[in-house]
C-alpha cells in the first residue's frame, strides 16, 4: 500500500507494522469484519418474519397450520444447530440446481446423482462456473444467512409466542367490549404489549446471534475467523512477512470486538425495554 | 427486416463469443500447506500448485478461478460441485480413489518426516504423534499403534508439538522443513522418514471423464518438455525429479 513497503524483509519496527497490517490479507481481514455486520443486519427482519409467521402459525385457528408452526418450532429447536448449519445451505444449494436443472436442460438422459457425484448440466449451475468468484460468494452467503434465519426464527417464533400469550386477557376483553375487530385488536391492543414480554427472550437470542456468527466459517464463508486463524498462523520464510504464531494475538482482537459489540446491544436493549415498559401494568412498568 | 438482421448479428456475436471463451473451471486447494498450496500476503492462492495449475489450465485452454475450502470438505464439495478439481497437496490413495478420480501425479510420492522440539529421542512407535485429519499420514499413524491425535489445519499439528499436547508431528518433509527452519532450533526431525502415499494428483469428479483427460494431457506434456521439473526445482530447494 505505502511506496517503502516494496521490499518487506529491509523494513523494521513501526515501518514493518505499517507494512505488515495493510497487506491485501489484512485488508481482507478488515473487510471480513462487514461480513459479520451484513450477516447481522440482514437476518434479523427474516428472522424477525419467521418468528412472527412461526408464532402466528401456531395460534391460527386451523390445525394444518397450527401443526406446521408446532412442527417448525420444535425440529429446528431440537436439533443441533450446527447440524442445521450443515444442512441447509448444501441441501438448498442442491435443491435450487436440482429445479434448475430439471427446468434448463429437461432433455438431459444421464441421471443427476451418479454414485457420490451430484451432476447437473453446466446450465442449471448456481451459480453459473463462469460467473466471477464475488458471485459465489455472495450466494454462499446468501445461504448462509438463510440458515442463520431458519433457526433463529424458530426461537424467536418461540418467544413471541410465549410473549402474546403473556398479554393479560383483560386488556384484549377490554377491546372487544369497545367494539373493535379482531385485526384491531392485534395491531392496537396485543402487539404493542407484547413486545415487553419478547425483549428479553429476543435480546438473548440476539446476543446469541453474535457469537454465532463464527459459524459463518464453517459454511465456508471467508468471515473474521477465518482470517484471523489464517493471518495468525506461523509465517515461514516464504511468506513476505515472516512471523511465528500469532494466532493468540488475532484472537484477542477478536475477543475485544465481539465483546465490543455485545455490551453496545446490551445498552441498546436496556435503552428499548425502558421504552417499551412506560406505563404497562408490569413491575418495570410501574417504575 | 432491420431488427432480424440486428438479432442474428447479435445470436451469431454471442454464439462466435462463447465459441472463443475457453471452459470455465474452478480450482479447488486449501490454501494453508506451503509450499504447495497458501494464501499469500496480498490475499491470493500462492505456491507450487498454484503455478502447476496456472498452466496445466493454461495448456488445456481452460479458464480458471482459484477457491479455498477446508480440508475436512474438500473432497464432498468437489463431489457436489461447488468446484471442479481439487489441486491441493494431495496424495493418490486407493480409499479416495472410490469416491473420486485422480489424474496422473504431478509430484512424485514423497516421504513423510516426524518433527519433534528438539533433543525428543523417546520411541516415536508408543509416542503421541498429530498429523491433520483425513491424510494418508493420520491412516498411517493410527495404524502403527502410536497414539493419534487429529487436527483440522496443518498449523494445528505443529502448534500442537509446541505447547506438548503432542510428541511429534507427522505430514510432508515439504511442508515441515519450512518449520523447522523458521523455529531457530526450537523444532528437529526425529525417527525415520516413513514412505507412505502414491504421489500427488489431481482429483475430479468420476463423473468427469472429459475434465480429467484434457489434464491428463496437459500434465504429461509439462512432463514431456521439463516445465513441470523446473517448477518442483523451484519451489522445493532444488529438488530433481525426472520424468
Amino acid at each position: 500500500m505505502f511506496s517503502q513497503c516494496a521490499e518487506p524483509s529491509l523494513l523494521d519496527g513501526l515501518n514493518w507494522w505499517s507494512c505488515y497490517l495493510t497487506t491485501g490479507k489484512h485488508i481482507n481481514f478488515y473487510q471480513s469484519f462487514l461480513v459479520v455486520f451484513a450477516l447481522l443486519l440482514l437476518t434479523v427482519p427474516f428472522i424477525l418474519a419467521f418468528g412472527f409467521a412461526g408464532a402466528l402459525a401456531r395460534r391460527s385457528a386451523l390445525f394444518p397450520i397450527r401443526w406446521f408452526g408446532l412442527a417448525y418450532t420444535s425440529m429446528v429447536r431440537g436439533i443441533p444447530d450446527i447440524i442445521f448449519f450443515l444442512f441447509v445451505p448444501i441441501a438448498m444449494d442442491q435443491g435450487i440446481e436440482y429445479l434448475r436443472h430439471k427446468w434448463k436442460c429437461g432433455d438431459w438422459s444421464e441421471p443427476v446423482r451418479q454414485g457420490n457425484d451430484f451432476v447437473v448440466c453446466t446450465a442449471a449451475k448456481m451459480p453459473l462456473g463462469i460467473s466471477p468468484q464475488w458471485v459465489h460468494e455472495t450466494y454462499g452467503f446468501l445461504l448462509a444467512t438463510l440458515a442463520f434465519a431458519i433457526v433463529f426464527g424458530a426461537f424467536a417464533a418461540n418467544t413471541i409466542h410465549g410473549a402474546l400469550g403473556a398479554v393479560p386477557r383483560a386488556q384484549l376483553e377490554t377491546a372487544a367490549a369497545f367494539g373493535m375487530s379482531r385485526g384491531q385488536i392485534f395491531r392496537r391492543i396485543h402487539l404493542p404489549q407484547m413486545w415487553v414480554y419478547a425483549l428479553p427472550g429476543l435480546s438473548n437470542l440476539w446476543m446469541i446471534l453474535i457469537k454465532a456468527t463464527p459459524l459463518l466459517f464453517l459454511l465456508g464463508v471467508e468471515d473474521i475467523v477465518y482470517w484471523a486463524r489464517e493471518l495468525g498462523g506461523t509465517k515461514t520464510g516464504r511468506f513476505a512477512y515472516p512471523h511465528p504464531d500469532w494466532r493468540l494475538g488475532y484472537f484477542l482482537v477478536l475477543l475485544v470486538f465481539y465483546l465490543a459489540l455485545t455490551w453496545v446491544s446490551e445498552r441498546f436493549f436496556a435503552a428499548l425495554m425502558r421504552r417499551t415498559s412506560k406505563g404497562q401494568t408490569t413491575i418495570g412498568g410501574t417504575v | 427486416m432491420k431488427l432480424t438482421t440486428f438479432l442474428t448479428t447479435a445470436v451469431l456475436a454471442t454464439g462466435l463469443a462463447s465459441a472463443s471463451m475457453a471452459q470455465a473451471i474452478r480450482m479447488g486447494t486449501e490454501g494453508a500447506y506451503p509450499p504447495y498450496n497458501f494464501v499469500n500476503d496480498a490475499g491470493e492462492v500462492d505456491g507450487f500448485e498454484r503455478e502447476v495449475g496456472d498452466e496445466i489450465c493454461k495448456r488445456a485452454e481452460l479458464d480458471c478461478t482459484w477457491v479455498t475450502n477446508d480440508w475436512d470438505s474438500i473432497i464432498p464439495n468437489l463431489v457436489s460441485g461447488n468446484y471442479d478439481t481439487i489441486i491441493a497437496g494431495m496424495s493418490i490413495t486407493d480409499e479416495r480413489d472410490e469416491v473420486i478420480d485422480f489424474t496422473q501425479e504431478y509430484f512424485p510420492p514423497d516421504p513423510s518426516t516426524y518433527v519433534a522440539l528438539a533433543g525428543y529421542d523417546g520411541d516415536l512407535s508408543g509416542a503421541v504423534v498429530a498429523a491433520q485429519t483425513s491424510t494418508i499420514q493420520a491412516s498411517y499413524i493410527a495404524s502403527s499403534g502410536a497414539t493419534l491425535v487429529e487436527f483440522a489445519t496443518p498449523e494445528e499439528t505443529v502448534a500442537a508439538v509446541r505447547n506438548g499436547e503432542a510428541d511429534a508431528v507427522l505430514a510432508d518433509d515439504a511442508f515441515l522443513i519450512d518449520i523447522v527452519n523458521a523455529s531457530n532450533g526450537e523444532l528437529a526431525f526425529t525417527g525415520e522418514p516413513v514412505n507412505i502415499g502414491g504421489g500427488i494428483g489431481m482429483g475430479i469428479r468420476e463423473s468427469d471423464g472429459e475434465l480429467k483427460d484434457k489434464m491428463n494431457a496437459a500434465i504429461a506434456s509439462m512432463k514431456a518438455d521439463g516445465t513441470l521439473s523446473a517448477m518442483i526445482a523451484t519451489w522445493f530447494d532444488g529438488r530433481m525429479v525426472k520424468y
